[in-house]
């Protein structure tokens, strides 16, 4: 049986980190479902942030991430981020990161919402590529075994202790059990729910957080889903905070700055949860052009454009036909981060012995109601570092846990039986109408009837996903049964974020019930935890750990 | 509007060779070639076998041989390409794994022969190695690759020679080599300086026409020829 000290489960950010922190300690070994380097870190654009700057402090930092979070963030874990991320940014320049420059050549930052001070280094608009290509060099240079294409479908656990995984090599399509002492999940967000409207990549399913959530763990504010206010509407494609950061405007179909009336301060540099629900008012309120608003890049000039966001001009052209350095952009808010997850303390561990978690797929939780763009980058490798040391300590303190019998036998009997339904409905009409549904009734505006309805439009669909039926019946490289049980981790995942958000009668960072406007600090200063039970989501609610900012009215 | 996708299909278990097999589409204004795999994908035929990832043209999955040419599928307007067909095959020159699935192995050795990492010999400094921004343009360009294999696909040479590290790997290592923070130039250009590196590239200029990325690798691999002269020249002086 393949066999390692430690397993790490993605090839993101958060996952090549943790492994190659763990290397020269114990055996690692990393699993991802797609090549490391088309993991969607990757498609990480504005930057990441630290105080680095000498008139900047990793208190400010905190300051501004708590407020951010609308108090919810867990405010001890949040400070371990923001004292200990300058020296991980460091540490990542080191590897080889390029990052931007100064004229005197140390680290350029730039201005990013709900930020008190420009402190997010960036490599132009392709940060997260340069980041994640430079870790991956390093995973290389380290020598860590990387099984590529591999897609972890369960979670073994014995005797009250996760001991590995079951996994399926997607080119043989054999399934193989994995052993370990420790198992890192660092699957990344869920945005694909939001099938059509969402800026994530088609890997980013919530696998790691429906593994854990099958296998008991807590699933924690998953109600609060990040909306980025600028994502084009063919597709949902990003286009980068850094396009306001470096001084875009927001306008409405009138021309003018709406953003005025909203967050006169900050304006567009508000945090996004304020400036997405905005951009929807103004939508809503008949004063958009064709379901969207305006990005307006041209007073920058050209050669900005091209130093700078040189990305985001050129998906601009590819995917709006618009040349931002000549026309305005028409963008609309679209799902972009999964700010809950599986809960885990600050060293990433969770509640089942030998089971981490880091990065998109955890929740710590740093991000709380409303992540601030450039805060994610930075837990992934602040948390992937961290647990990656948890891990490996784990690993040198114990042996190999016992494996359970039968488990690759269940596994191999599920992946036939789904294979060899017949006829059955197909799973792209599911997936469209799951992305729907959790747009149109789990979406920017909530209310009780709305929310209600698309936790049972759910429901509906997990009963038809148990009929759906595969054309492709081979074994090698078998996309379309990746994508079935990807559809079937998205649609447990989608329930809990439905019932969760139904559960919480207030508002509060980017949830938002226009049946409870106001946040209620009383009744909700608290996180949710989603369980699973026959009879579906469980729900119980934890504590807020509040040190050193008391909740106070969050305004921009 | 209305295209034919003529789509390039092989199942090992079953086809004996690759064939094409054509879908006739209705699809939106502005679709991609992506879009239109999916669409097959979706309503046709849910065997169709395809990479792709962040459907943006920043992962490197969809790299794809498109009415004669290498195209990223997803940044790819199905419109741009003026055709009523689409003929769509795997990256040529590449072993076919399943339809436009190719294997990959090869190219990433290559890639990790290119020692495709920052080294230096003087320990790390407290805060950030500086860099100049005029020191860093230096290698700006080089940055963008996302490792697609689209030149690879493309190069005569590694048609011809199985040990040539090829215009991605080389690219690579004129990333490093101009690199300010680097320290071990000499031994990256020691690496290129044979039969299997930088002189087996006859400016043939194939990978830049190839680079979705607008790349120019055979520029970076003549830059690293003049290097690896010079440092046989200062080795030869200093007898
Ligand atoms: C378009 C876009 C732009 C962004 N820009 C920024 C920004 O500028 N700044 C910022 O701070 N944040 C940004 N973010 C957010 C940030 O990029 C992500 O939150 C972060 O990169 C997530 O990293 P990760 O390592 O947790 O997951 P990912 O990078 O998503 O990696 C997940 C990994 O898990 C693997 N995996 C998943 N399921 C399985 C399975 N079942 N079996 C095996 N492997 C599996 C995948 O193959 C992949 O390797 C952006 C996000 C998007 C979508
Ligand atoms: S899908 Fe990522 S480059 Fe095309």
């Amino acid at each position: 049986m393949l066999s390692h000290d430690v397993l790490v489960v993605g090839a993101g950010l958060a996952g090549m980190r943790a492994a190659v922190e763990i290397a020269p300690k114990a055996d690692v070994a990393v699993l991802s479902k797609v090549h490391p380097l088309r993991s969607h870190s990757g498609a990480a654009q504005g930057g990441i942030n630290a105080a680095l700057g000498s008139n900047d402090s990793w208190e400010a930092h905190m300051f501004d991430t708590v407020k951010g979070s609308d108090y919810l963030g867990d405010q001890d874990a949040i400070e371990i981020m923001c004292q200990e991320g300058p020296q991980d940014i460091y540490q990542m320049e080191h590897l080889g990161v390029p990052f931007n420059r100064t004229s005197q050549g140390t680290l350029a930052q730039r201005p990013f919402g709900g930020s008190g001070f420009p402190r997010t280094c960036f490599v132009a608009d392709i940060t997260g590529h340069a980041m994640l290509h430079t870790m991956y060099e390093y995973l290389k240079r380290r020598g860590v075994r990387v099984y590529e294409e591999w897609l972890v479908l369960s979670l073994a656990v014995e005797e009250g202790v996760c001991c590995g995984v079951v996994a399926l090599d997607i080119a043989s399509g054999q399934i193989h059990p994995m052993r370990a002492k420790a198992v890192i999940l660092a699957t990344g967000g869920a945005g694909r729910i939001y099938w059509g409207y969402s800026t994530n990549g088609h890997a980013s399913t919530g696998d790691g957080m429906a593994l854990a959530y099958r296998a008991g763990l807590p699933l924690m504010d998953m109600e609060f889903v990040q909306f980025h206010p600028t994502t084009l509407k063919a597709n949902g494609i990003l286009l980068s905070e850094g396009a306001r950061g470096e001084g875009g405007y927001l306008r409405n179909a009138a021309g003018e700055r709406f953003m005025a009336h909203y967050a006169s301060e900050r304006m567009e540099l508000a945090p996004r949860d304020v400036v997405a629900r905005a951009e929807q008012q103004e939508i809503d309120d008949g004063r958009g052009v064709d379901g969207c608003v305006l990005l307006d890049t041209r007073h920058l000039g050209e050669k900005v454009i091209q130093e700078r966001l040189p990305q985001v001009r050129q998906l601009a052209v590819d995917f709006a036909q618009v040349d931002p350095v000549k026309n305005m952009v028409p963008v609309r808010p679209g799902q972009h981060y999964t700010m809950g997850g599986i809960k885990t303390d600050a060293w990433g561990a969770t509640s089942l012995p030998g089971l981490y978690a880091a990065g998109e797929c955890a929740c710590v939780s740093v991000q709380g109601a409303n992540r601030l763009g450039g805060n994610s980058l930075l837990e992934t490798i602040v948390f992937g570092r961290r647990t990656g040391q948890a891990a490996a300590s784990l690993a040198a303190a114990n042996g190999l846990p016992p494996f359970p019998q039968g488990i690759v036998a269940k596994a191999e009997t599920d992946v036939r039986t789904l294979m060899a339904r017949e006829s059955g409905e197909r799973i792209a009409s599911l997936r469209y109408e799951m992305g729907q549904t959790m747009m149109d009734k789990v979406g920017i505006f909530r209310t009780r009837e709305r929310l209600s309805q698309g936790w049972e439009a759910i429901r509906a669909l997990r009963e038809r996903y148990s009929k759906i039926g595969l054309q492709d019946k081979s074994r090698t490289f078998n996309t379309e049964l990746v994508a079935a049980l990807e559809l079937g981790h998205m649609l447990d995942v989608a329930e809990v974020i439905a019932l969760s958000a139904l559960q919480r009668e207030e508002s509060r960072g980017s949830h938002f019930r226009r049946d409870f406007p106001e946040r209620d600090d009383v009744n909700w200063l608290k996180h949710t935890l989603a369980f699973s039970s026959d009879e579906g989501p469980h729900m119980e609610y934890g504590d807020v750990v509040v040190t050193r900012f008391k909740p106070e009215v969050r305004k921009y | 509007m209305q295209v034919v996708f003529k789509v390039q299909r092989y199942q090992p278990e079953r086809d004996g060779q690759p064939y094409f097999q054509s879908f006739p589409l209705e699809l939106p204004e502005r679709a991609t070639v992506l879009d239109g795999l999916h669409q097959i994908k979706d309503e046709r035929d849910g065997s169709l076998s395809f990479r792709r990832s962040c459907r943006s043209a920043i992962c490197g999955s969809c790299a794809m041989y498109i009415n004669g040419a290498y195209h990223l599928a997803c940044n790819t307007g199905v419109e741009t390409l003026k055709a009523q067909e689409i003929v769509v095959s795997p990256l040529p020159h590449l072993r076919v794994i399943k339809d436009l699935i190719v294997d990959m192995q090869p190219f990433f050795e290559k890639f990790e022969r290119a020692l495709p990492y920052l080294m230096t010999t003087t320990p790390p400094p407290e805060r950030e190695r500086l860099q100049s921004p005029e020191q860093r343009r230096a290698f700006e360009e080089m940055i963008n690759c996302i490792q697609c294999a689209a030149c690879y696909s493309a190069c005569p040479m590694v048609w011809t020679d199985p040990q040539y590290l090829g215009p991605a790997a080389l690219t690579k290592v004129y990333r490093f080599v101009s690199d300010s923070r680097d320290e071990v130039g000499r031994q990256r250009l020691a690496l290129v300086d044979n039969d299997h590196g930088v002189w087996r590239c006859h400016t043939i200029f194939n990978c830049h026409i190839a680079c979705p990325k607008n790349i120019n690798p055979t520029w970076s691999i003549q830059q690293l020829k003049r290097k690896t002269i010079a440092r046989r020249l200062r080795f030869w002086e200093r007898g």
